[in-house]
């Protein structure tokens, strides 16, 4: 469906997308995961063709979209704060691509009709867009979007703006509705949380490059590099030289999954993994902080020596603030970083 | 872009240049000894040193009397607010030689004061500066006014939870958003002042003569056209300075201010202070404004023998004594036409030089709108004399032509269009142009569907700014409008010119006239203007 290669964009001496490959397979929901400013809106803008290529090609079903404008390249982009424009009412706004195909009036009122019914606002048509709520305003982005039946949709934050409780519902009807029409997307958004409930696969941008590219199950549970991993929330990395089923580190000797890679590398550990054990039998911390979480209880814990060590531990075998504990690590949540970078 | 820089080469730099190089090299040698010969004359010094004080004393007084009202209208919300907007409104679109006839009617020979008290102010120089803050206190209260409506008064209230007093805190949060807003305004003001023609022309007499006058006086009546190059340079230069400040004070009012939507900030009076305040601001309103305006249609029904409408009925005849070929009525059609043709001038170059500033950035774009504004403060007795001289041979001979009128007129509504224009322009957001295209829009046809829609309230009231302003333009009109079709302000000033009740009375009566059509014009665009299309008049 779509295929990127080596698209490269520059503002100024500045490679926003450095040499990006990226397939987008028919059907499949890929997601772009990464902080802002890692040039994940500039990969949306450049396949609509809203920004041009320093570098690279950009692909459409096997042909090259070089040269062609933004307006025959048949692929809907749905905008981060929606862009609904505001002197139409609803109606207007989601026939606006049926209207700019060609598409009679009557086709197009019952083409309306029934994607305001897909998204959840039936008979809406008539309001004002200025007297939407952000979580309507974004149902009728989403069904202006798809009107024209684009071949691949982009969404840029699409959940951006809306509370949390509002995200996560949203979220779970839109991966139901992609699945049910088929349709092929690509997202971009920062919220990890976000990503992982919406897509089949998840790409993890960094300074205009790719980090990794994976099922979300995959780059949860072994992320490729310190970047990715301290993207995901995770804090406990540190050099370690791993000979066997165990890691030399500054915590001592952390037992490692089977099959890890050997050598100077660096050592993830899930704050899950971090277990009490008998007094004098594992590595001495300090409980530096305790805050409750809910299901669990985070715990920053400070060893005798290197950096601080983050926790989680069940409600009621967590330690008290100012406790002293020895803990041991699980290898099943212990990860060896296979990339380079520190 | 290439159509408004064209039209301003061809028809205002051509025009001055021309008429600068005739008076500065009358037989093909620069003569720029004149420069040092003319502006040490005791009475070119005398013109001005008054130009000077009296701008800016008007722009002090303005201020003074419009700041107090540009409070009101923007914090206070009482019955008859948006009537009385507009009402304040109305002098800055009338014709100048208008407003000088209203004060003239009030305070001059034969007017209300005269009549009651015996006391005649016209001849001296408060009727002049009282008319400039009538013409211009619609400037401080919409470009002041404006700003202020939609700051949010939640900034100030965090400074007072943080242990401001009332006044302190309108004084560090407050004044400092506004300051560069009241520069602004006040630099327009000046510059409205210090270029005034029609005003000090009819309330100066003889004794006052500001540049502009003198400019005029030194063309027309004396043909000495080197002095009146010298002044023009003059005049251009100091122009040149203002706008310049003008557009930082401008640019530096764009930095990040926290808007809000006017309607939200606005509350009723409390307390005897605030409705003391509303109170003031109204009377002022009254006095200078409505009354001037109030006794000009006064005087047009005050016949020698009661009221009546003879002073009307005599508009449609040929005067006898040879003041015109014409009836008046034919003057009003004429008038009107002319308007209209200017504004469509002025439209169209305007709204392109608008969309080429919107597009691009950088020095030689904000040049070009800084040269956009000069003809407000440029001689437009020059721009008149100087059409007279470039355009009467080929390639160009407009001379015969009746477009020579509209096209002047056009000259002075162009700024207003692009003033109106741009910050519409401006606000719409590039990503609705992107939104419209991905959803397989052409850019034109993303324009027409996204930016049309948008600017066209916009675009109306820009056209009727085009139009009152082109109606009332006054200063090139009189040396370019042919004896045989005079606008109306040429006709109400020819007509002041002569003794005798009548022609005092058809002037009256003119000027009504021309003052119905302006106020309903501007009543109309008050009508249409919404939050979004708040530009700077």
């Amino acid at each position: 469906m779509l295929t990127l290669t080596g698209a490269t964009v520059r503002f100024g001496a500045r490679a926003v997308l450095d040499a990006v490959d990226l397939e987008v397979a028919d059907h499949e929901i890929v997601c772009v995961l990464g902080p802002s400013g890692s040039g994940k809106s500039t990969l949306l803008r450049a396949v609509a063709g809203l920004q041009a290529l320093d570098g690279g090609r950009v692909l459409l079903d096997g042909a090259d979209q070089t040269g062609v404008p933004v307006h025959r390249r048949g692929v809907g982009l749905m905008f981060q704060d929606h862009q609904l424009f505001p002197q139409r009412d609803v109606a207007g706004n989601v026939a606006f691509g049926l209207r700019m195909h060609g598409v009679g009036t009557a086709e197009r009122g019952a083409r309306v009709e029934e994607l305001l019914d897909l998204v959840g606002l039936p008979g809406a048509g008539r309001r004002a867009v200025s007297s939407l709520s952000g979580g309507e305003q974004q149902r009728v982005a989403l069904a202006r979007a798809l009107a024209p039946r684009p071949r691949l949709l982009m969404l840029d934050e699409p959940l951006g703006q809306l509370d949390r409780g509002l995200r996560e519902r949203l979220v779970t009807e839109l991966r139901r509705l992609f699945r049910q029409l088929g349709t092929t997307v690509l997202a971009v958004t920062h919220d990890q949380g976000e990503a992982f409930a919406l897509a089949d696969r998840v790409v993890v941008m960094n300074d205009g490059r790719i980090a990794q590219s994976g099922t979300p199950l995959d780059v949860w549970r072994s992320p490729a590099s310190a970047f990715v991993a301290r993207f995901l929330g995770f804090d406990n990395i540190v050099p370690a030289t791993v000979t066997g089923a165990a890691a030399d580190t500054v915590w001592g000797k952390v037992p490692v999954p089977d099959g890890s890679p050997q050598g100077e590398r660096l050592l993830l550990i899930r704050p899950a993994g971090v277990r009490v054990t008998a007094a004098g039998e594992g590595l001495g911390c300090h409980v530096a902080a305790r805050t409750f979480r809910g299901g669990h209880v985070a715990v920053t814990l400070r060893p005798a020596e290197g950096p601080l060590l983050e926790a989680e531990f069940p409600l009621r075998d967590a330690p008290e603030a100012g406790a002293e504990v020895d803990v041991e690590f699980r290898a099943e949540d212990v990860v060896v970083l296979d990339g380079e970078d520190a | 872009m290439v159509l408004p820089v064209g039209f301003f080469a061809v028809f205002f730099a051509w025009p001055v240049v021309s008429i600068v190089e005739r008076g500065l090299r009358p037989d093909g040698r620069w003569e720029l000894g004149g420069f040092g010969e003319t502006l040490t004359r005791p009475e070119i010094l005398d013109v001005l040193w008054f130009t000077l004080w009296q701008a800016l004393a008007s722009t002090a007084l303005t201020l003074l009397v419009a700041l107090p009202g540009a409070y009101v209208f923007a914090r206070f919300d009482f019955p008859g607010k948006r009537v009385l907007r507009a009402v304040v409104t109305v002098p800055f679109v009338l014709p100048t030689v208008m407003v000088g006839t209203a004060f003239l009617a009030l305070v001059g020979r034969r007017g209300l004061l005269d009549a009651w008290w015996g006391v005649r102010l016209d001849t001296s120089v408060w009727a002049i500066l009282l008319a400039h803050v009538f013409f211009n206190y619609a400037v401080v209260v919409r470009t002041v006014g404006g700003l202020w409506a939609q700051l949010d008064p939640r900034q100030e209230e965090a400074a007072r939870v943080l242990g401001a007093s009332r006044f302190r805190a309108w004084r560090t949060v407050t004044l400092p958003a506004l300051a560069p807003s009241v520069a602004a305004a006040a630099l327009m003001v000046f510059l409205f002042t210090a270029s005034s023609f029609g005003i000090v022309q009819i309330l100066g007499g003889p004794a006052y003569s500001t540049l502009e006058t003198e400019i005029y006086r030194q063309t027309a009546d004396r043909l000495q056209l080197s002095t009146a190059a010298v002044l023009t340079m003059v005049q251009f230069v100091a122009v040149g300075v203002i706008l310049a400040v003008h557009a930082r004070t401008v640019r530096r009012r764009e930095t990040a201010l926290r808007l809000v939507a006017a309607e939200r900030t606005a509350r009723r009076p409390r307390g005897a202070g605030q409705w003391a305040l509303l109170g003031g601001v109204l009377l002022s309103v009254a006095l200078l404004i409505l009354a001037p305006l109030g006794v000009l249609v006064e005087r047009s029904f005050a016949t020698p023998d009661g009221y009546g409408l003879d002073y009307y009925r005599a508009l449609q005849e040929v005067g006898d004594n040879g003041t015109f070929l014409v009836p008046m009525t034919d003057t009003i059609v004429n008038s009107l036409e002319y308007a209209l043709a200017a504004t469509a001038v002025a439209v169209t170059v305007g709204g392109l030089a608008a969309a080429a500033l919107t597009r691009r950035a950088g020095r030689l774009v904000r040049g070009f709108d800084a040269l956009l504004m000069l003809p407000l403060g440029v001689s437009a007795v020059t721009v008149g004399f100087g059409f007279l001289i470039t355009l009467d041979e080929p390639p160009l001979d407009l001379r015969a032509s009746w477009i020579l009128v509209p096209l002047a007129q056009a000259l002075v509504g162009v700024p207003f269009v692009v003033r109106i224009m741009l910050p519409v322009l401006r606000a719409v957001d590039e990503r609705l142009r992107e939104a419209a295209a991905v959803l397989g829009a052409s850019p034109w046809r993303a324009w027409r569907e996204v930016d049309l829609p948008l600017v066209r309230r916009a675009l109306l009231v820009a056209a009727g700014f085009a139009f009152a302003v082109s109606l009332g333009e006054f200063g090139a009109t009189v040396f370019i409008a042919r004896p045989d079709n005079p606008t109306l302000p040429v006709a109400v000033a020819r007509l002041l010119g002569r003794p005798g009740e009548l022609n005092y009375g058809q002037a009256m009566a003119l000027s009504t006239i021309l003052m119905v059509v302006c106020a309903v014009s501007l009543l109309l665009l008050e009508r249409l203007r919404t939050d979004r299309t708040s530009g700077e008049f």
